[in-house]
């Protein structure tokens, strides 16, 4: 359960970011969230809820974006979904697979006043 | 009402403590491995097997070993001579960046050549969590399950290296090596497998002589560069 650090450093941006902009009011929160991460979205929602709960933050809305594991093969270059993390290319067999989505872990924007 | 785009990594500030944690170690020519397990793999032991023959091959090593609490692990490693820092992470169930570089100095201190972190038991959380190693290596032993590299994929995904161990257990357990090994590649297929025993001491010295020929590149490299 690292979810609560993942949340903690979430926030550490954020306020930073909304001091810098000087706002008050947090009203939404978007990350992503790559398939290869070890992140489990509803518990980031959890941890996420309950750090901001009778805070300034109180009532944000977490907004998350479930990426794919996705790649493209080195040797014929067909792009591909990966299949229960299976790193081989569905075209060739081949074996060397480029990552393209799927490893994100970050936070894309904020919507405050 | 703003809409502002931030567009950053959550793990940055983790990952730039990493960064200089790397850069440092690599001047220095110490190479760092993360070694990664579910509780009770065998990661301790492992290291007190290889204590004699990393210490022959490579005159220093030193350990970090990361635990909830107490330091049982660390007095276990120190009996072989092996210099050993503890760092108890309290209710926190991996090891960050920022816990080894408060190591560091003291790593550094040690002149060593390989430096073994032994993170936290546990196969999920150090995943997301880079310390500044040059290589990640996942601890599988028989008494767990072989179809493990499909359900934990971002660890296996991220290690450079599998350790197999308690091999010696293998024929009283439905564990298939084969199977084992063919999951971990399909997950990745660079990886590099050991298979191991802690009680009959098969297989450690070959996982030795690949650690210790990783840290003398390394250490080649170093000198080459001052």
């Amino acid at each position: 359960m690292h979810e609560m650090g993942i949340a903690s450093s979430l926030l550490k941006i954020i306020k930073r970011e909304m001091k810098r902009s000087k706002l008050k009011k947090l009203k939404k929160v978007r990350v992503k969230i790559g398939e290869l991460t070890a992140v489990e979205p509803e518990a980031l929602r959890f941890c996420f809820e309950t750090s901001i709960m009778d805070t300034d933050l109180d009532g944000a809305i977490l907004e998350i974006e479930d990426v794919p594991l996705t790649g493209e093969c080195v040797d014929c270059g067909t792009k591909f979904r990966f299949q229960h993390f299976v790193s081989l290319c569905p075209a060739c067999g081949g074996k060397k697979i480029e990552k393209l989505t799927g490893t994100e872990l970050d936070l894309v924007s904020i919507e405050a006043v | 009402m703003h809409d502002i785009l931030i567009e950053k990594k959550i793990l940055a500030e983790n990952g730039a403590i990493a960064g200089a944690n790397r850069r440092a170690f690599i001047e220095r020519g110490v190479y760092v491995i993360n070694m990664v397990s579910s509780p009770g793999a065998g990661k301790t032991s492992l290291i007190e097997q290889m204590a004699p023959l990393l210490l022959e091959a490579l005159d220093a090593f030193a350990v970090v070993v990361g635990d909830l609490e107490g330091d049982l692990d660390a007095v276990r490693i120190a009996g072989h001579g092996v210099p050993v820092k503890q760092i108890t992470t309290g209710r926190a169930c991996h090891l960050d960046a920022h816990d080894i570089a408060h190591a560091l100095q003291w790593a550094l201190d040690q002149n060593t050549r390989l430096l073994i972190i032994e993170n936290v038991g546990n196969m999920v959380c150090p995943a997301e969590y880079d310390l500044g190693e040059d290589m990640m290596v996942t601890v599988l032993s028989v008494a767990e399950g072989d179809d493990k590299p499909l359900k934990y994929p971002a660890i296996f995904n991220t290690s450079g290296a599998l350790v197999i161990n308690k091999i010696d257990l293998a024929p009283y357990t439905d564990f298939d090596i084969g199977r084992a090994r063919r999951n971990a590649l399909a997950i990745n297929p660079v990886l590099q497998i050991f298979e191991t025993s802690c009680r009959t001491g098969e297989g450690i010295k070959e996982f030795c002589a690949f650690l210790a020929a990783k840290a003398l590149a390394l250490r080649r490299e170093a000198d080459t560069n001052r």
